[in-house]
Parts: structure tokens; C-alpha cells; sequence
């Protein structure tokens, strides 16, 4: 007997989300006991890392199943795609903050700490320019220069985009090998960006003694690429559960929202990273 | 009681004065106008007078009309508004420029432009602990008073510069209709013209932390001659004080000048008795660093500690004062070093 | 798909999976979690209120008596976070998941399991705050906004915040998620979005302004942790930075932070005043076209709170102008609600007693607001009592009456039981008198002068801060019959119908009361 109405899915009661909590609770309290030196505060933080860790598996691994045991319907898979649009413009708002601290600093603060008043009565006549460690900077600094490593992460990010979409296209054509081969190559090229950015951050370390504490410079050089580079590796964790699943035969060419939501965020990432690289590497 | 802004004595402050008088009116009326239709209402469709509900949901005209109406009444308060602003963003020319500088928690003023220039004081809340504590009755400018007030002459145009040392404070004075936020590490400025002569008060307008309720701002507005007079009385003592700093001084001399010293600038925090308010406010009586031989107390006091509320005192206190409160710490309570510290040991130490 | 599995019949069968405490740690089902919700706010307002209390007992009269300045300061802190964050959002996202699905005819939330745990993290975000009034330095002392660089000189009490903020954060994202994707994916057919019940709108546009600003204000705190501990120097002009750049960001947050306070009481309002006059609601596109340009405005126009950071004259312009184009569309509403009354058949039972005493004095609250936004003025009244008294009347006799309103107007479709319609008027009461006795002396505070965050003052403002402190012990106390009122209602009273008020209209009303556990798991057909 077929149904006109569709019935949405609901879960069962689940026992995921207090874990959840609880590794919240754990890395919330092990993190500020570990910043202020009280306490067992590494390992509490390492407890929670754990539980979420458990968590995220047992419940990703139950949705997975729910979803190839077909009970997610068209509603529910629209639903998918609504939340994970609005979750990654919540991202780009997170970024936005980053985006906008650093517009308010190059634009209004430095400026207004080398104006005749400020520059005259409080720094010693600071000369205000950009990158600037500020008017009380201990130690001279290198700037991150645009067109070395980051012109080259923005060329590896940019062809990852494309291997991703060409991977997406294996799988509407139900071309399996082109999905993993596509899949594989945007893994790899993500790999290689973070190694790339970690080889840039020793250098800037020890050679350019460009650091987190190098004033404002530093602080949003390393937050807003520390920030991406950390999305860049959950965007690869994602990608790399996608192709695990795609190897144990995961998805139709019709039905495999799981990998389309990877791939948004994939791209999300790039047009961060290409922002990233105009107002914080070039300009 | 006082119901209504404190009575304007600058231009600006009028000005503000009268406009937040429309703009009562203003709302009292359209508040009067809407809720009396409302109440009518309330007392008239009442189901149990039999009231029966319309039906209508909807009326375009009457909905432009409340659209369009409240615009133009924003457009008459906005008017008034910006000529004020305007006015008020306008510091030049001005005969005196006053830089005031928030510290925890005090206001310090420099004096840099204009007749007292090179001035420089401290102002501190004068008002006795046993009065805040409730130990004594409280006097009539409770809490609004300070050991050293800022004098101004009166019909002149003062720019105040202000600048924090640690956190935001905000120097606030409403008779002048005057508060600019003290930001560490930049200037604003804004500026008052005080018509009538006569002693002013207001208080720290942001939160500073513990004692920012006790920060208060007394400015004294004097004529021209006796504000000549003050300068030249100011400009006597900083001599002698510029000669404390060069002697040497003996133990006893120095413990009671630091007692003051502490007193007035130490004891909020580290407390009159020396044992602090940890963990925030650490002990002096018996500390380490104290015992200790002096050079790391010196660095402590004339630097301060960054991320602790504990201030670069070197940028307020004379090295006289410093070196007095310095010997008072290591010789008060159960300290017992018997050292006493110079003047020029600060002075070595600075820089 | 033709064959039902055996796996679906289980389904259709109501199957309560654990009991006991389990039930509802584990629980998906949108009534059972907005229960949680609401208890759990009541308790925030609760320890919030407390605090209050103190803070009034020690401004009894001047000097200091109960609590030193240092302590004072963490409990105002504590009090706006406890209140915003434990209180008043939770409390609006519990009557979100209770009635968003029964509005629109859904089975449950779009992602039921995730609303648990957007739930759940709640609870762990109080122990991080509430718990950091028990650590060495006690809680953080900065005020709620967290304003740079106090919050950088604080103890670990700020990092406890701080974490707290982070997960409150997550939680409110994930909600806000959720309430969006099921009233976009889940109406009814035929429940055009044009047909929703207001308070469906308001809490659309809501959520939306959630997810655009809590990762913001993830931003901001992030960046006041690694200027504590990381050595950056956003904050620090000495490195470069600036401490007016915090504000920026924590009010690009803030001020639509409290429009999320608000318009969901604009929703439950709408949808008690038009049953309560028994009259449809007057204007319902200007109503949904209103609350959108409230939110849209509500982006450009944070610096009002920045007025005496010393900004450029026309930057103070631009922003006092687009503040007080909030007044029209504000103005709208208030205009359509009294409209809707307007040759009504009115009743006033509890929840429509609440609602027009949310009417009246709100707009006192937006007057004020209106005042303090003409930035001459504001250089006057920022950060004096005035202030304290203008967002108490748009947050207490705003937020919190709509949410009393809400809370009679549905207890008996929740718990199957009329409420004591004598003590609903009791505390209606109660509320409305002491309200003003409190809050409204503080507006005479305010502009003579009194600033707000400190623990003592000058003698001159002893006599309205007693009243005031009178006041909030009688406000206090008037809460407890609210309490009284719901536990009675609660374990039993007059059996209700499944529309107990005659003028509802809705298709909430269409199920029996108490809802039962599962509604609408075939949705209804709309027209
Ligand atoms: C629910 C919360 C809420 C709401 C709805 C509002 C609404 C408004 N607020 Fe308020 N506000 C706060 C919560 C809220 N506020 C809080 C918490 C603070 C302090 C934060 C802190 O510092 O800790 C604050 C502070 C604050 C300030 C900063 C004060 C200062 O620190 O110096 C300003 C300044 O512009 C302001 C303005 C306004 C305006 C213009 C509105 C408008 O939306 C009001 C609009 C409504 C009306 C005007 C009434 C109805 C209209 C009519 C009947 C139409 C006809 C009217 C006319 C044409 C005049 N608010
Ligand atoms: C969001 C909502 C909200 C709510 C509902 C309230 C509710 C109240 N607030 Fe509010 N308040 C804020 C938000 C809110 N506040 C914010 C954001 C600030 C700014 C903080 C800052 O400056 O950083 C503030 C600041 C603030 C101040 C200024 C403090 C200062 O500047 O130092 C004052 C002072 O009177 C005050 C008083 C009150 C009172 C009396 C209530 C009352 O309405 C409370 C009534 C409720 C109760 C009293 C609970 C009832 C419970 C009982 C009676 C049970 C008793 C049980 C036992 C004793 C076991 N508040
Ligand atoms: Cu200084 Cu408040
Ligand atoms: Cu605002």
C-alpha cells in the first residue's frame, strides 16, 4: 500500500548528546584549568577530547546507518540542506568578525595610533604603517610575504576545489572510480596545504620572528590563518569519512547529500583561504 | 530629590538640558495619544459591556499615515541633534588644554597648553574609609570629593584630552554635559566653557574595576585672578618637590611620607594592614618581594605587572614618593628591613 | 516505497523508550525538551534574581553594608549574563520548541536529536558560570559586555565565562538552526508562509539573527582569551591594538542580541491580543514587514552604546539616525496592536492582563530607548541609571511579561489543566505595581546623575534607590506566585478543553490539552 504523505523521520531517544555535554563540560573546565595552572586541567581537557571524539562516531555512524537503511525521505534531505547552508553562513560570520577586527585595525586603530595626538602624547612619535607589531613592539619583525608559499596553497586549494566538483560529477555519472580518484586527489591537495602552512608557520617562527605575540600583525596573521587552517583540517576529515564511505559503497547518484554537504564546506574554505590571501597576505 | 539633569553650566550642557525636555514632551504626548485610544478600549469594547468584535484586519491609509507621521516627528528631534553634536565634536581654539588620565583609581591631570602649563596633579577620593564603611557619619559630598580638584578659570574654553593608563574610565562632569571615555593607549578629547564660577563634581562613568564607584571628578571653576594665583601657588610647590627628589633622605623621614603615600594610593588595594585581598590583591606584609633585596620591588612599582591591576605607579608618583612609600613597605607591619631607599636609587632605576 | 518495514511499524506504535531520569536526558521529543527549557530558565531567573536582590540590598542606602565592591561587581556581571543568556533566550526557545511545531502543523523539530543536545548544553554552560563564583578571584567583575581590558585583567572566573559564552553559543546556533530549517521544511500543507501565526515570523527572523551574531561574539571572547593568554595584542594599543575595537565587535552582537530578546515577545503578543479582542490581527504583512526591518536595522546601529568612546561627529550621526528609525517600525506594531483592540470584544484574563501591561510599558521602555539614542543625550545618560531603567523596562516588562503572557496563555494546552485565574491576576498584579516601584525611580537616578556599576553613592541619590530596592524585594516575592501558580496548575485544576479560549484561532487549538506526546505525525491539512 503507497502512501500519498511522506512521514518524517524522527529519532529515537538517543544517549549521544549528553556524551556530547559532557565533553563539553570536560574541555570547557580542563581548558581553564589548564590555562590558569590549577588542577588536573590536561588531562580533563584530553577526558572531553575523547568523549567527543566517541561521540562524534557513534553519532555520525547512527545517522549513516539510518540514512542507508533509508528512512531519511525527501523532507528530511531537505532539511539537511537547509541546516548545512545556514551552519556554514554561520561560519562566514565567525570569519566576518576576524575579517572585520582586521579592517578596523588597518583602517582605523594603527592610523589613529600614529595621528599627531596619540603618536605625539603617548607613543614617541610612532609612525604609523602596515604591518606593524604597534607602538611598544619589542622586536622587529618579517612580514609574510604573498607570493611564495601562500600563492602556492592558493593555486593547491583552487585545483582541489576543481578534482572535488570532477569527483562530484563521477558520482552523478555513477563513474565510482573518478568519485574516489577525485576524492583522494582533494584529500591529498588539502594535505599538503596544511603542511605547507605549518612548514610557513616554523619559518615564521624561527627565521622571520614573526609570532602570535608579534603585536597586532601577529595576532591577526596567526588567528585568522590558524582559524582557516583548522577548518581546512575538519573540511579533510569530512572529505576523508566521505571517501571511507564511498568505499564501503556509500551513496547513490541520486541520493548522497553527505558528500554534496563536504563539498560546500570544501569550497567555503577555499573562498575564505582566497579572501585570506588578498587582505592578509597581499594587500 | 533631585528628578532632572543637573542644572547646565556650559552652553552644550543647556543645550542638551533643553532638548531632552522636547523630547519628553514629544513622547509623553504621542505616549498619551496612543494609550489613550487603547484605554479607550480597554473600558469600551468590553466584551462584558457587550461589545462585539469588527472583523476588519486591515487599512492601507491608515497604515501609511503611522508610518510616514512618526518619520517626520524623527526628523524634528534629529534637527536640534546634529547642531549639537556638531557643536560639541568642535575642540578647537580652545585657551586651555587639560590632559586627564584615568588610572585605578584616581584621575591624574597634566596641564599641557595654556596659562599652568607643566602642572600636574593627582586626584584622589578624599572621602574617609570609616564614612564608606559606615564607622562615621557621612558628610555632605560623600563620595564626591577629592584631596586635589582640578581648578579652570571660568569663561574660557578647556579642552580636556583624555587617556587611561589600564582600563577604560571615563571623565564625566554632567553640570558641563561632558563625559569622554579614557582609553589606555589613545587620546580623545571633547571641551567645555563654564559660565559661573562655583565647584562641580561627577564621577568615573565606566566600569574600572573594584573602585570605580570611588573615582569621583570635582572640578573647581575660579575666576581669572585666582586662578593666577593657584598656578603660581602650584608651580612653588612643585619646586620643593623637585628638590625632594635630588636629597637624601633619613629612615624615619621617609617611613612617615610613605605611610601617606600608601594611604592614598597603595591601601585600596594591598589593604591598610599590608595583608592584601588575595588572590586578587596579593600581600605586602611578610611578601617575598618585599624581604627581598630591592631592585625587583623598585621594577614592580615603577612598571606595574601587565595583566594584574597592579599599575606602573614610576608614571604618576615623584621619585621622592616613591621611594618613600618603597622603605614604608619594608619597614611597616612584620617587615623589619631597617633599609631605607632613596630617591636617586628610583631615579637610576627608571629607564 | 510500497511495503511498510517492520521497522516503521514500530515506529507508529508510541513507544516511550527510557523512563525516569533517562527519559529526559535522552528525550527527542520537542515538548519534552521545551519543558526542560522553560524549568530551566525559571531556575536561571531565579539565581539571577537573587543576585539582583543583593545588588539592591547593598544600594539600600549609601555605604557599604552587605558585599564589598569587588563581589558587587561580579554579581552585576553574573546578573546580566544569568538573566540574557540563562533567562530570558532559554526561556524563548523553550516556547519555541513547544509551539513552533503545533503552530505549523509538524511532527516534531526538523532535528530532534540535536535539539536534545542543543538543550543539554545549557545546563553545562551554568555550571561553568555559576561555578566561577566559587573559584580563587570568584566570578568575572567586568560587566556583562566584557569590556577589554578589564575582562583581560580578571582572574579565571573570565575564562569560566568566556568557555560558558562558547557553549551558550553553540547551543543557541544549533537551536537557531533547527527552528529555522522546520518552519521553513516542515509547515503543513497548505500553511503558506503568509498564513503562519505571528509568533512562527518573529521567531524565523529571530533565528536568523542568532546564527548572524552568536559566532561574533564567539570572535569576540576568543580574542579577549588569547589577549589573556596567548600574548596577542588585539585589544592593547601598545601592540597595535585597540580596546574600542572589542566594542565594536561585542555590539555588531549586542545590539541584535537584544532584539532576539524582544521579538519573540512581539510573536507571543501578536498571537494573545487578536484572541483576547477576539477580532483578527490588524495589519499581519505590516506586523511580518515590521519585525523584518527591525532585524535588517537592528545590523546598523550598534555604536549607539559606543556614543562617549569619542567617535567622529558624522559616524555619530549615521548611527544616532539609524537608531531612531528603529521608533517606525516599532512604532507599527504597537500602532496595530492597539488597532486590534480597537472595537474588539475584549476579556482579560492573565495572559491578555500581561499583554497589555507589556504594551504599556514597553513603550515606555522604547521611549527611553529613543531618548538615550539622541546622542547628546546619550553623552548625558550613557552608563547611568537611566540606562539600567530603560532596558529593564523593555527587558522585564518587555521580555519577561510576554514571556508570562505566553506561559498562561498556553499552561493549558501543556498541562491539560486550567490555571488559578485568581492568582495569574494576583501576580499580574503584584508585577505591575512593583515593576514601576523598582525600575521607574531609576530613570530620576539616571539623569541626576547617578552612574550604574557601582556598589555606593552620594547622598543625594539615597531616598530612590530605597524605594527601588523596596521595590525589587516586592517584584521578587510577587514571582512566587507565578510559581505557585504554574505547580498548582500543574498537578490539577479545571480540566481544559482543547481550545479553552474562545477567541483562539490557531492549529495549536486543534489538538487535545494536554497535547498529547506525538502531534500532527500526519500533518494536517491547512484550508
Ligand atoms: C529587549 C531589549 C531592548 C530593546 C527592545 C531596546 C530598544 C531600543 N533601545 Fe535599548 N538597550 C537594551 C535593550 C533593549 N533596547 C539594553 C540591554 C541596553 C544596555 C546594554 C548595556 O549597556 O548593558 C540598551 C541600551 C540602549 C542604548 C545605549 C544607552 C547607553 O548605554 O548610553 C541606546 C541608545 O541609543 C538604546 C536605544 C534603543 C532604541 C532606540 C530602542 C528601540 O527599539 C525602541 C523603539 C520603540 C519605541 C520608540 C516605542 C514605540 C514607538 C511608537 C509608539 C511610535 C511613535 C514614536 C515616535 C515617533 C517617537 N538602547
Ligand atoms: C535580561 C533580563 C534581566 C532581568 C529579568 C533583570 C531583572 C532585574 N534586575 Fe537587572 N540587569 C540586566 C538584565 C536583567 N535584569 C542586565 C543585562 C544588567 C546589566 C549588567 C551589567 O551592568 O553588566 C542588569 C543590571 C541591573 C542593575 C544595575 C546593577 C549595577 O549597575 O550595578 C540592577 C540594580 O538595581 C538590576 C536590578 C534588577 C532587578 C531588581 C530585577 C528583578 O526584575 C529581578 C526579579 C526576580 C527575582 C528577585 C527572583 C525571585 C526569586 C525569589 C524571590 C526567590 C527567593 C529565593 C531565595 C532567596 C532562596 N539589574
Ligand atoms: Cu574609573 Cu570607573
Ligand atoms: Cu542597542
Amino acid at each position: 500500500m503507497s502512501q500519498a504523505v511522506e512521514k518524517y523521520f524522527v529519532p529515537e531517544p538517543s544517549k549521544f548528546p549528553i556524551f556530547g555535554s559532557f565533553a563539553l563540560l570536560c574541555i570547557g573546565s580542563g581548558a581553564v584549568m589548564w590555562l590558569n595552572s590549577v588542577g588536573p586541567g590536561p588531562e580533563v581537557f584530553f577526558l572531553g577530547m575523547a568523549t567527543l571524539i566517541y561521540m562524534l562516531f557513534g553519532w555520525f555512524g547512527q545517522v549513516i546507518r539510518e540514512s542507508e537503511g533509508g528512512k531519511y525521505g525527501k523532507q528530511v534531505d531537505s532539511a539537511f540542506r537547509w541546516s548545512m547552508g545556514w551552519f556554514i553562513f554561520s561560519e562566514v560570520m565567525f570569519f566576518a568578525a576576524f575579517f572585520g577586527t582586521l579592517f578596523y585595525v588597518r583602517v582605523i586603530a594603527v592610523p589613529s595610533l600614529g595621528s599627531e595626538l596619540n603618536a605625539g602624547l603617548i607613543w614617541d612619535g610612532f609612525k604609523a604603517a602596515w604591518p606593524t607589531a604597534g607602538p611598544h613592539a619589542a622586536d622587529t619583525f618579517s612580514p609574510m610575504e604573498a607570493w611564495g608559499i601562500p600563492a602556492i596553497n592558493t593555486l593547491i586549494l583552487l585545483t582541489s576545489g576543481a578534482t572535488l566538483t570532477w569527483a562530484h560529477w563521477g558520482l552523478t555519472k555513477d563513474n565510482r572510480g573518478q568519485l574516489k580518484l577525485g576524492l583522494l586527489f582533494t584529500i591529498l591537495l588539502g594535505a599538503i596545504f596544511l603542511s605547507l602552512q605549518a612548514f610557513e608557520y616554523i619559518h615564521a617562527y624561527e627565521e622571520m620572528n614573526l609570532k602570535l605575540t608579534s603585536g597586532i600583525y601577529g595576532s591577526t596573521f596567526f588567528m585568522m590563518t590558524g582559524f582557516h587552517g583548522l577548518h581546512v583540517t575538519i573540511g579533510a576529515i569530512m572529505l576523508l569519512v566521505m571517501l571511507f564511505r564511498v568505499l564501503a559503497g556509500h551513496f547513490t547518484k541520486e541520493h548522497h547529500f553527505a558528500f554534496e554537504a563536504a563539498a560546500w564546506y570544501w569550497h567555503f574554505v577555499d573562498v575564505v583561504w582566497l579572501l585570506l590571501f588578498v587582505v592578509v597576505y597581499w594587500l | 530629590d533631585a528628578v532632572n539633569l543637573q542644572t547646565p553650566v556650559t552652553p552644550v550642557a543647556s543645550e542638551i538640558y533643553d532638548m531632552h525636555t522636547m523630547m519628553l514632551i514629544i513622547c509623553l504626548v504621542i505616549f498619551i495619544a496612543v494609550f489613550g485610544v487603547m484605554f479607550w478600549s480597554v473600558f469600551h469594547h468590553r466584551k462584558s459591556k457587550g461589545a462585539v468584535a469588527a472583523h476588519f484586519h486591515e487599512n492601507t491609509t491608515v497604515e501609511i499615515v503611522w508610518t510616514i507621521v512618526p518619520v517626520l516627528i524623527l526628523l524634528g528631534m534629529a534637527y536640534p541633534a546634529t547642531k549639537t553634536i556638531i557643536a560639541m565634536k568642535d575642540t578647537s581654539n580652545a585657551d586651555l588644554t587639560i590632559k586627564a588620565t584615568g588610572y585605578q583609581w584616581k584621575w591624574g591631570y597634566d596641564y599641557i597648553k595654556g596659562e599652568g602649563e607643566g602642572i600636574r596633579l593627582i586626584s584622589n577620593l578624599s572621602t574617609p574609609q570609616d564614612q564608606i564603611q559606615g564607622k562615621a557619619d557621612k558628610d555632605e559630598h560623600y563620595l564626591l570629593e577629592v584631596d586635589q580638584p582640578l581648578v579652570v578659570p571660568v569663561g574660557k574654553k578647556i579642552r580636556i584630552l583624555t587617556t587611561a593608563n589600564d582600563v577604560i574610565h571615563a571623565w564625566w562632569v554632567p553640570a558641563f554635559g561632558v563625559k569622554q571615555d579614557a582609553i589606555p593607549g589613545y587620546i580623545r578629547d571633547t571641551w567645555f566653557r563654564a559660565d559661573k564660577e562655583g565647584v562641580y563634581r561627577g564621577n568615573c562613568a565606566e566600569l574600572c574595576g573594584k573602585d570605580h564607584g570611588f573615582m569621583p571628578i570635582e572640578v573647581h571653576v575660579v575666576s581669572a585672578a585666582k586662578y593666577t594665583a593657584w598656578v603660581n601657588e602650584r608651580q612653588a610647590a612643585a619646586a620643593t618637590s623637585a628638590a625632594n627628589d635630588t636629597k637624601t633622605w633619613a629612615l624615619p623621614d621617609l617611613v612617615a611620607k610613605g605611610k601617606d603615600v600608601f594611604n592614598a594610593n597603595c591601601a585600596a588595594c594591598h589593604q591598610p594592614d599590608g595583608k592584601g585581598l588575595p588572590p586578587a590583591f596579593p600581600p605586602l606584609d611578610g611578601a617575598a618581594i618585599v624581604l627581598a633585596p630591592p631592585a625587583d620591588q623598585i621594577t614592580t612599582v615603577l612598571n606595574g605587572r601587565e595583566g594584574t591591576p597592579m599599575a606602573a605607579w614610576g608614571k604618576v608618583l615623584s621619585d621622592a614618593d616613591l621611594a618613600a612609600v618603597i622603605t614604608y613597605t619594608r619597614n611597616a607591619w612584620s617587615n623589619k628591613t631597617g633599609e631605607a631607599i632613596q630617591p636617586a636609587q628610583i631615579a637610576a632605576a627608571r629607564h | 516505497m510500497s511495503a511498510v518495514t517492520p521497522d516503521q511499524v514500530h515506529d507508529d506504535h508510541h513507544h516511550h523508550g527510557p523512563t525516569g531520569l533517562m527519559r529526559w536526558i535522552t528525550t527527542t521529543n520537542h515538548k519534552d525538551i521545551g519543558t526542560m527549557y522553560l524549568i530551566f530558565s525559571f531556575i536561571m531567573f531565579l539565581s539571577g534574581g537573587v543576585m539582583a536582590l543583593t545588588i539592591r540590598a547593598e544600594l539600600f542606602k549609601p555605604g557599604l553594608q552587605i558585599v564589598q565592591p569587588e563581589f558587587f561587581n561580579q554579581l552585576t556581571t553574573m546578573h546580566g549574563l544569568v538573566m540574557v543568556f540563562g533567562a530570558i533566550m532559554p526561556a524563548f526557545v523553550g516556547f519555541a520548541n513547544w509551539m513552533l511545531p503545533l503552530m505549523i502543523g509538524a511532527s516534531d523539530m526538523a532535528f530532534a536529536r540535536m535539539n536534545n543536545w542543543s538543550f543539554w548544553l545549557l545546563p553545562v554552560a551554568a555550571v561553568l558560570l555559576i561555578g566561577s563564583f566559587f573559584v580563587p578571584g570568584g566570578a568575572t567583575a567586568a560587566g556583562w559586555t566584557l569590556y577589554a581590558p578589564l575582562s583581560v585583567q580578571m582572574g579565571m572566573g573570565m575564562d569560566m565565562a568566556i568557555f560558558a559564552i562558547h557553549i551558550m553559543g553553540i547551543s543557541s546556533i544549533m537551536g537557531a538552526i533547527n527552528i529555522i530549517v522546520t518552519i521553513l521544511n516542515m509547515r503543513a500543507p497548505g500553511m503558506k508562509m503568509m498564513k503562519m501565526p505571528l509568533f512562527c515570523w518573529t521567531w524565523l527572523i529571530t533565528a536568523y539573527l542568532l546564527i548572524a551574531v552568536m559566532p561574533v561574539l564567539a570572535g569576540a571572547v576568543t580574542m579577549i582569551l588569547t589577549d589573556r593568554h596567548f600574548g596577542t595584542s588585539f585589544f592593547n594599543a601598545a601592540g597595535g591594538g585597540d580596546p574600542v575595537l572589542y566594542q565594536h565587535v561585542f555590539w555588531f552582537f549586542g545590539h541584535p542580541e537584544v532584539y532576539i530578546m524582544i521579538l519573540p515577545a512581539f510573536g507571543i503578543v501578536s498571537q494573545i491580543i487578536p484572541t483576547f479582542a477576539r477580532k483578527p490581527l490588524f495589519g499581519y504583512a505590516s506586523m511580518v514587514y515590521a519585525t523584518a526591518s527591525i532585524a535588517i536595522l537592528s545590523f546598523v546601529v550598534w555604536a549607539h552604546h559606543m556614543f562617549t568612546t569619542g567617535m567622529p561627529a558624522q559616524t555619530q550621526l549615521f548611527f544616532m539616525y539609524a537608531t531612531m528609525l528603529i521608533a517606525v517600525p516599532t512604532g507599527v506594531k504597537v500602532f496595530n496592536w492597539v488597532a486590534t483592540m480597537w472595537r474588539g470584544s475584549l476579556t482579560f484574563e492573565t495572559p491578555m492582563l500581561f499583554a497589555v501591561g507589556f504594551l504599556f510599558v514597553f513603550t515606555i521602555g522604547g521611549f527611553t530607548g529613543l531618548i538615550c539614542a539622541i546622542a547628546p543625550i546619550d553623552i548625558q545618560l550613557q552608563d547611568t541609571y537611566y540606562v539600567v531603567a530603560h532596558f529593564h523596562y523593555v527587558l522585564v516588562a518587555g521580555s519577561l511579561f510576554a514571556l508570562f503572557a505566553g506561559a498562561y496563555y498556553w499552561l493549558p494546552k501543556w498541562t491539560g489543566h486550567m490555571y488559578s485565574e485568581k492568582l495569574g491576576k494576583l501576580h499580574f498584579w503584584c508585577s505591575i505595581v512593583f515593576f514601576n516601584v523598582t525600575f521607574f525611580p531609576m530613570h530620576f537616578l539616571g539623569l541626576a546623575g547617578m552612574p550604574r556599576r557601582i556598589p555606593d553613592y552620594s547622598l543625594q541619590f539615597a531616598d530612590f534607590n530605597a524605594l527601588a530596592s523596596i521595590g525589587a524585594f516586592g517584584f521578587g516575592l510577587s514571582q512566587l506566585i507565578f510559581l505557585a501558580a504554574v505547580i498548582k496548575c500543574a498537578r490539577g485544576g479545571e480540566k481544559a478543553a482543547a481550545k479553552p479560549w474562545e477567541g483562539a484561532e490557531g492549529l495549536e487549538w486543534t489538538v487535545p490539552s494536554p497535547a498529547p506526546h506525538h502531534t500532527f505525525e500526519t500533518p494536517p491539512v491547512v484550508e
